[in-house]
């Protein structure tokens, strides 16, 4: 499926959805209520069958964080960018980890250095940093005054 | 044939005099002096890479550059046998208690050479870095340093013949612990 058309299928899919224009792959955005169904219909419908997801990142824009979802097909060959703005207080977002399982790491990976918490996560703890680590490193407020030098 | 021979061996010969005697000859040394020659010449590097400094290190094991020319040869997979090993790479929080087994679990007398900048100082994760040591010598113990991110083969290569250096001359902290002692 081109852009173009793989746009007018998503619209027809979730309506409330908006585009993100100008970028190589198609970006929707989309609410973090209406990810879990998305995710599902993306991975099943056919003509979509987005089997494989390449990405799963977050990026802190100090005002509110985004989850960043990359998704391509390797029956089609077709790629999609899939966006959704959190709530830096309360970030909250549904787990793909029963559609994609390579999200149960990357996951977690979110979860330990941003401090995404995805709901109905298999294993949610921390990857990288010790279990009793408090904090979450890669967000833009923060802090160790312990280990920190300034420049 | 005696000036070929001597070529060869290079400029560390083996500490000693030879007086002739009829019938062969005495070789006249310090214990001391031998053991530590034996020992510059086979030190068993340790197999331990965190990083980019590890490739380098390989690269010098490797043919082109073939560190076993000067004694490093067999590198060890285990800590109980080996001599020197090469903080080759970053250290994080996580990896110092490992380190530190590692270095414990090694045999007497032991030596540590730490690798490029990260080894050294925490190098390019000095600043505003949660989780990088900053410098492996707040963990073990370091004989040498080495500049460089990643150093070149040349420069580990030099780093291990310092090192040679300073334990034929008695003069590495792991020497001078034993003496005071």
């Amino acid at each position: 499926m081109t852009n173009e058309e793989l746009k007018l299928v998503l619209a027809g899919l979730l309506p409330s959805a908006s585009f993100e224009e100008g970028m190589e792959w198609p970006v929707i955005i989309i609410e973090p209520t209406s990810w879990k169904s998305l995710a599902e219909q993306l991975n099943r419908t056919a003509g979509l069958e987005f089997d494989f997801l390449f990405c799963l990142t977050c990026v802190d824009w100090k005002t509110h964080l985004t989850m960043v979802f990359h998704l391509t097909s390797t029956i089609h060959r077709h790629t999609l960018v899939v966006k959704s703005k959190l709530d830096r207080n309360n970030a909250e977002i549904e787990t793909v980890a029963h559609i994609w399982q390579t999200a149960e790491f990357h996951e977690r990976e979110v979860y330990d250095l941003f401090g995404v918490k995805f709901l109905h996560h298999p294993d949610l703890r921390r990857l990288f940093m010790t279990d009793e680590y408090i904090g979450w490193p890669l967000r833009k407020d923060f802090e160790d005054a312990v280990n920190m030098i300034r420049l | 044939m005696e000036d070929s021979l001597s070529n060869i061996q290079n400029a560390d010969p083996f500490p000693g005099e030879v007086h002739p005697t009829a019938g062969g000859g005495i070789v006249i040394s310090k214990l001391d002096e031998v053991i530590n020659w034996a020992r510059s010449n086979s030190l068993w590097p340790l197999v331990f890479g965190t990083s980019c400094c590890a490739i380098e290190m390989m690269s010098t094991a490797a043919a082109k550059y073939d560190w076993s020319r000067f004694g490093f040869e067999v590198a060890r997979a285990t800590p109980r046998q080996a001599d020197v090993i090469i903080i080759a790479g970053t250290i994080v929080n996580k990896m110092a208690p490992v380190l530190k087994r590692l270095y414990d679990q090694m045999a007497d007398p032991k030596y540590v050479i730490a690798m490029g900048a990260c080894a050294t100082s925490g190098g390019p994760f000095f600043y505003n870095t949660y989780s990088v040591v900053k410098g492996a010598d707040h963990v073990i113990p370091v004989d040498v340093y080495i500049a460089g991110c990643p150093p070149r083969p040349e420069a580990l290569i030099h780093a291990l013949i310092t090192l040679q250096d300073r334990i034929k001359s008695g003069a590495t902290r792991e020497q001078i612990k034993i003496e005071k002692s």
